[in-house]
C-alpha cells in the first residue's frame, strides 16, 4: 500500500512485533495494573519533599518575605531563578508536540504526551514563585486586568511583568487544552477496556464521550494542526517575554537585545534535558522501551547538543558585545561574572551547558542510556545556574559600591525549591499511573509505516492489506481484498 | 439513529476498511457513520465527507482576539486612566501600541485556541458528562465499525459485506 510507505533506510519507531491491539494493551497496562514498590518509594519521597516545601511556603507567607535571603541590593534572586528555570523546562513539551508536528516528525508521537504533561506540571511550579513572592498571595487576582482596589487605576500594561502574566496564563491554558484534546481518544480507549465500574465511570467523564466518528477524527486532526500552529509562536513568545523582564531594565548584563532568542534556546535546551531525564526512567518503569526507543533518546540528544551550542554561542556573543560596546558597566558585569565572587557559579554554568553537550557529537555516547541520563541531569543543573548567574551577578554589584553585597539562600529559599521539585514529581508520578502515557491513537497511525513488524513485511515484498488483524480480538480475516 | 434496517459491519484492518467503504458506496448502500480507533488517512475523502471549516473559524476567533486585545489596551491605557510611565507616550493608542503588542498577541492566541477547541467539542458533541456513542467498545482498540442502513435482505447484505472484508456483522441491540 502506497499510503503506508516509508523509506526502508529509516529505522522503525515502534520496535517489536506490535499489532494495533498490542499498542492498546501496552499503553493501558500501567493504568490497569497495580503500582510497584519502586513507584511507591519515589512517590512517597516526592510527597515528603512537597509537604516539606508546602510547610515552608506557609511559614514564608505567614511570617513575611524577610525569611528569604533577599536584601536591599539583591531584591530578586532564588525565586525568580526557579521561576525562569521551571518555565524554561516547560518549553520542550510544546516544542515536541507543536513544532515537531508542523515539521511532521513522527518520532514525537512516542514522547509528546509525557512532554506536554511535563510542560503543564512545570508551568504550575513556575507560577507558584511570583505568587509566593507577592507576600500576600490571596491578592494575586490584582494582576488581572481589573482597576486597582476596584477604583479607577488599572494594572500597568507597559510592564513586562504584566505581559508575563498574560503570556504564562495563555501558555498554561492553551497547553492544557492541547494536551486534553489529544488525550480524549486515549481516555476513550481506557474507558472501553475498563472492567471495574468505578474506573469506567472516571474514564468516561475524562473522555468527554469521545466516540471516534470519522468526522470527529477529521476535526481532531484539523484542531491539532491549528493548535500546533498557534502554540509554536506562543511558546516562543513566552520565553521572549520572560526575557523582557530582564532585558527592559537598565541593569548591566540584562539590558541586551540578544536575550529573547538566547532565552528561548536555553529553554528548549533545559526542557529537552528534563524530558530526557523523565523518559529514560519512565520507559523502563512502564515497560515502554519498544515505543521510546534508543533512536528517540538519540534524537533528543541531538536536539540537546544543537540548542546547547546555540546557548554557548549566545554566551560568547554576550561577552564579545560587552567588550565591543565600550560601556564600562557592561564590561565589568561580565568580568565580575567570570572572575568575581560568583565565578564558581559562572564556570559551573559554562561547563554544564556549553562543554557537556558537546559529547553528543560521538554516536557511542549519545546512544548510551546511562550517559544520556547523566548529561541530562548535568544540563538541568547547568541551566539552573545560568539563571542564577544572570540574575544574582548582575544585581549584587550595584552602581554604588557602597551597596555591594552578596546573596545566599536561606533554608526557606532552598526548601521551597525542593518543595516544587517534589510537587512536580508527585504530579508526574500520578500522571504516569492514571493517564495513557503515549498517544496511542497517533502511534497506531504510524504503525504500518514505521512499526518494525510492518516494515519487515513490506521490505519482504508482502502486502500490508489485512495485516491489522489480531487473533486475540477477532477471527483472522482470510479474504484477500 | 438506529432503525431496524441498521447494520454494524466490523473490520479489523484500515486498508480493508478503505476499500470496503469504496465498494459499499459504489453499490449505493448508505453509510450512516464510521467509528475508528485512530484517524484513517483518506477515509474522509472515500466517505465523501466535506472538509472541516474549523481552521476558518479559528482565524475568525483570532481576529476577535486581536480586536478584544486592542480595545482593552485602548480603553484601559489611553481612555480610562492615561499615565506617564517612564515618559512613554500615553495619550494616543498608535504611539503607545508597541508596548501592547505582547498583550494583543497573547489575546489573539488565547481566543483562537480556546474558542476553536470549544467549537470542536460542541460540534462533535463532547463534554465531561457525555455518554460515549460508539456502538462497540472494540472501536477504540483495533476495530473499525461501519454503520449502514439498507432495505436489502439481511442475507444478501451480509454476503456482500463479508465479501468487502467485514469480520462481523451485527444488528444494534435494542
Amino acid at each position: 500500500m502506497g499510503s503506508h510507505f516509508e523509506a526502508p533506510i529509516r529505522r522503525p519507531l515502534v520496535a517489536g512485533e506490535k499489532s494495533y491491539h498490542d499498542v492498546t494493551v501496552d499503553i493501558a497496562r500501567p493504568i490497569e495494573t497495580r503500582a510497584n514498590k519502586q513507584w511507591w518509594i519515589v512517590f512517597l519521597i516526592s510527597l515528603a519533599m512537597f509537604l516539606w516545601g508546602l510547610g515552608w511556603i506557609i511559614y514564608t507567607v505567614s511570617t513575611g518575605i524577610g525569611v528569604w535571603g533577599l536584601n536591599k541590593t539583591v531584591g530578586w534572586a532564588w525565586d525568580i531563578t526557579n521561576f525562569v528555570w521551571w518555565v524554561g523546562i516547560g518549553h520542550a513539551g510544546t516544542l515536541i508536540s507543536a513544532v515537531l508536528l508542523i515539521f511532521r516528525q513522527k518520532w514525537r508521537m512516542a514522547i509528546n504526551r509525557s512532554a506536554e504533561a511535563m510542560t503543564i506540571f512545570s508551568v504550575i511550579q513556575a507560577g507558584l514563585f511570583p505568587i509566593i513572592h507577592m507576600g500576600r498571595p490571596w491578592l494575586a487576582y490584582w494582576m488581572l486586568p481589573i482597576p486597582n482596589g476596584f477604583g479607577s487605576l488599572w494594572v500597568n500594561f507597559n510592564s513586562p511583568l504584566l505581559w508575563d502574566v498574560f503570556a504564562i496564563s495563555t501558555y498554561l491554558s492553551v497547553s492544557l487544552v492541547f494536551w486534553w484534546t489529544g488525550l480524549l481518544p486515549d481516555f476513550a480507549m481506557i474507558r472501553d477496556r475498563a472492567v471495574k465500574p468505578f474506573q469506567k465511570r472516571i474514564y468516561s467523564i475524562l473522555s468527554f464521550g469521545w466516540s471516534g466518528r470519522a468526522k470527529d477524527w477529521q476535526r481532531f486532526e484539523e484542531v491539532s494542526l491549528v493548535l500546533a500552529g498557534l502554540a509554536t509562536p506562543l511558546v516562543l513568545s513566552v520565553h521572549t517575554i520572560v526575557s523582557f523582564d530582564f532585558a527592559t531594565s537598565v541593569i548591566p548584563g540584562w539590558h541586551t537585545t540578544i536575550f529573547p532568542p538566547y532565552f528561548v534556546a536555553g529553554a528548549i535546551f533545559s526542557g529537552f534535558a528534563m524530558v530526557q531525564t523523565l523518559l529514560i526512567i519512565m520507559r523502563k518503569v512502564c515497560n515502554m522501551e519498544q515505543y521510546i526507543t534508543l533512536q528517540h533518546i538519540e534524537l533528543m540528544n541531538i536536539v540537546i547538543m544543537i540548542t546547547g551550542s546555540i546557548v554557548g554561542v549566545a554566551y560568547i556573543t554576550e561577552l564579545f558585545i560587552a567588550w565591543y560596546s565600550g560601556v564600562e558597566y557592561e564590561q565589568y558585569a561580565f568580568l565580575n561574572r567570570a572572575t568575581g565572587p560568583y565565578a564558581w557559579a559562572y564556570w559551573a554554568m559554562m561547563s554544564c551547558n556549553v562543554f557537556s553537550p558537546q559529547f553528543m557529537w560521538f554516536k557511542k555516547l549519545r546512544t548510551s542510556i546511562m550517559f544520556s541520563f547523566f548529561i541530562s541531569i548535568v544540563v538541568n543543573i547547568g541551566m539552573w545556574f545560568e539563571r542564577f548567574v544572570i540574575i544574582v551577578t548582575s544585581l549584587h554589584r550595584d552602581y554604588l559600591p557602597s551597596s555591594w553585597t552578596m546573596f545566599s539562600p536561606t533554608v526557606a529559599d532552598i526548601s521551597i525549591f525542593i518543595g516544587t521539585i517534589g510537587f512536580f514529581f508527585v504530579l508526574f508520578l500520578l500522571y504516569a499511573r492514571t493517564f495513557p502515557v503515549i498517544a496511542q491513537a497517533e502511534v497506531k497511525t504510524i504503525l504500518k509505516s514505521s512499526g518494525e513488524k510492518y516494515k519487515k513485511l513490506r521490505d519482504s515484498g508482502e502486502s500490508l492489506v489485512g495485516t491489522g488483524a489480531d487473533i486475540r480480538t477477532s477471527k483472522i480475516n482470510l479474504i484477500k481484498v | 439513529m438506529a432503525s431496524k434496517n441498521t447494520y454494524y459491519a466490523l473490520y479489523n484492518d484500515d486498508d480493508i476498511l478503505l476499500s470496503a467503504v469504496k465498494k459499499i458506496r459504489e453499490s449505493k448502500i448508505y453509510i450512516e457513520e464510521i467509528y475508528t480507533p485512530f484517524p484513517v488517512h483518506g477515509l474522509d475523502k472515500v466517505m465523501g465527507l466535506k472538509e472541516t471549516r474549523l481552521a476558518i473559524a479559528a482565524f475568525l476567533y483570532g481576529c476577535i482576539g486581536i480586536a478584544v486585545g486592542s480595545f482593552m489596551m485602548y480603553y484601559i491605557m489611553i481612555v480610562d486612566w492615561p499615565q506617564n510611565i517612564g515618559g512613554k507616550p500615553s495619550f494616543t493608542f498608535l504611539e503607545n501600541m508597541p508596548a501592547f503588542v505582547p498583550i494583543m498577541f497573547e489575546m489573539t492566541v488565547f481566543h483562537a485556541a480556546h474558542l476553536m477547541v470549544i467549537t470542536f467539542y460542541l460540534r462533535s458533541r463532547m463534554w465531561p458528562m457525555k455518554k460515549a456513542e460508539n456502538p462497540d467498545p472494540r472501536t477504540t482498540d483495533d476495530h473499525f465499525l461501519v454503520e449502514i442502513t439498507s432495505d436489502k435482505t439481511e442475507a444478501t447484505l451480509k454476503k456482500f459485506l463479508i465479501q468487502t472484508g467485514a469480520v462481523e456483522i451485527n444488528k444494534p441491540s435494542e
